[in-house]
């Protein structure tokens, strides 16, 4: 049984788990831990060249054939994600972008007033814009509504491993979007990116939970087979909760 | 002249373009964006652009991140 694929803005992708590739050790332990993912689209930080800098993050993606998606991860305002997306279009030739407005480095968490301004300025720009956002299914909204072609909800602070702190506010997202909706940041093993695919999420994207685990490659493995667990269990539809038992054997004696 | 690249102050010759900023920073073929002054200049242009007193030049990268 496989999972069915994954359409961002017309584009179809067969991997519903998305990486990120911060905070991994090193060039080599990324590069097996994307292999093990199943992973087609990644994202990318932009920053500035490093003159010293050895060992390429675009080489291995387009040597492992993984689209990129370049984030404004670093930015506090819609004009400076607006300027990093285009920079990022001009190095990299894509018009996708993950869109990211934080408000404070404390908790990382996005400034919906920016977050919106840059989506729609980005729209208007041609860019294809995946904004990561807070839980909020009114937000989600609004950023649909200004032409997004994902919205991506936190599931908790990025990096922090918590999960999903509110899986009710994602099933209302999920629930009135017409756009991919895709769990981004919080997952912290497994069961939150079932959880997150159960919840009815499109795709999931992750990187810390990966890179910083003890061993990335087996991580990543396990996060590829808990989305596609989660996508399946999804579609098959879950028996409702009860509050008693109901018996699976037959309740007449057999003799 | 004294013009800021990512971040640092550098003296230029007075015949600098963006061009010849970049060369100084990375030899990358491909994969790196200048902005002049916060406006993207596409490589196609940089040989052609001067770059003057003051101004402000970034040039990123790609890196590991989100």
């Amino acid at each position: 049984m496989t999972v069915d694929p994954l359409v961002i803005a017309g584009k179809k992708i067969e991997s519903r788990l998305i990486m990120g590739t911060g905070g991994a050790p090193g060039m080599e332990v990324l590069e097996r831990a994307l292999v093990a993912s199943g992973t087609e689209l990644t994202t990318v930080a932009m920053r500035r060249v490093d003159p010293a800098a050895r060992g390429s993050v675009l080489e291995l993606l387009n040597r492992l054939g993984i689209q990129v998606l370049p984030n404004t991860a670093g930015c506090y305002t819609a004009g400076e994600a607006l300027l990093t997306a285009r920079m990022a279009r001009e190095a990299l030739g894509t018009d996708w972008v993950k869109l990211e407005v934080i408000a404070d480095e404390r908790t990382l968490l996005p400034d919906p007033v920016e977050l919106l301004d840059a989506a729609e300025r980005m729209v208007d720009d041609g860019f294809t814009v995946l904004p990561y956002t807070n839980d909020d299914p009114v937000l989600a909204r609004r950023l649909e509504q200004v032409g997004c072609a994902a919205v991506m909800p936190l599931g908790s602070p990025i990096g922090s491993g918590l999960g999903i702190r509110n899986p009710h506010n994602i099933e209302l997202i999920v629930e009135s979007a017409g756009v991919p909706v895709i769990l981004d940041a919080g997952i912290g093993t497994a069961s939150d990116a079932a959880l997150a695919m159960e919840l009815g999420c499109d795709a999931v994207l992750l990187a810390t939970a990966v890179t910083r685990a003890q061993e990335p490659e087996l991580m990543a493995a396990a996060m590829r087979a808990a989305v596609s667990a989660g996508r399946l269990a999804y579609r098959a539809g879950r028996i409702p909760k009860r509050r008693y038992a109901q018996a699976s054997s037959p309740v007449e004696r057999s003799s | 002249m004294r013009v800021t690249v990512n971040g640092e102050a550098r003296e230029l010759p007075d015949d600098a373009t963006v061009a010849s900023v970049v060369a100084q920073i990375t030899s990358a073929a491909r994969g790196v964006a200048v902005a002049l002054n916060d406006e993207v200049v596409s490589r196609a242009d940089w040989a052609r652009t001067a770059v003057r007193e003051a101004d402000r030049v970034e040039i990123l990268t790609a890196v590991q991140g989100g």
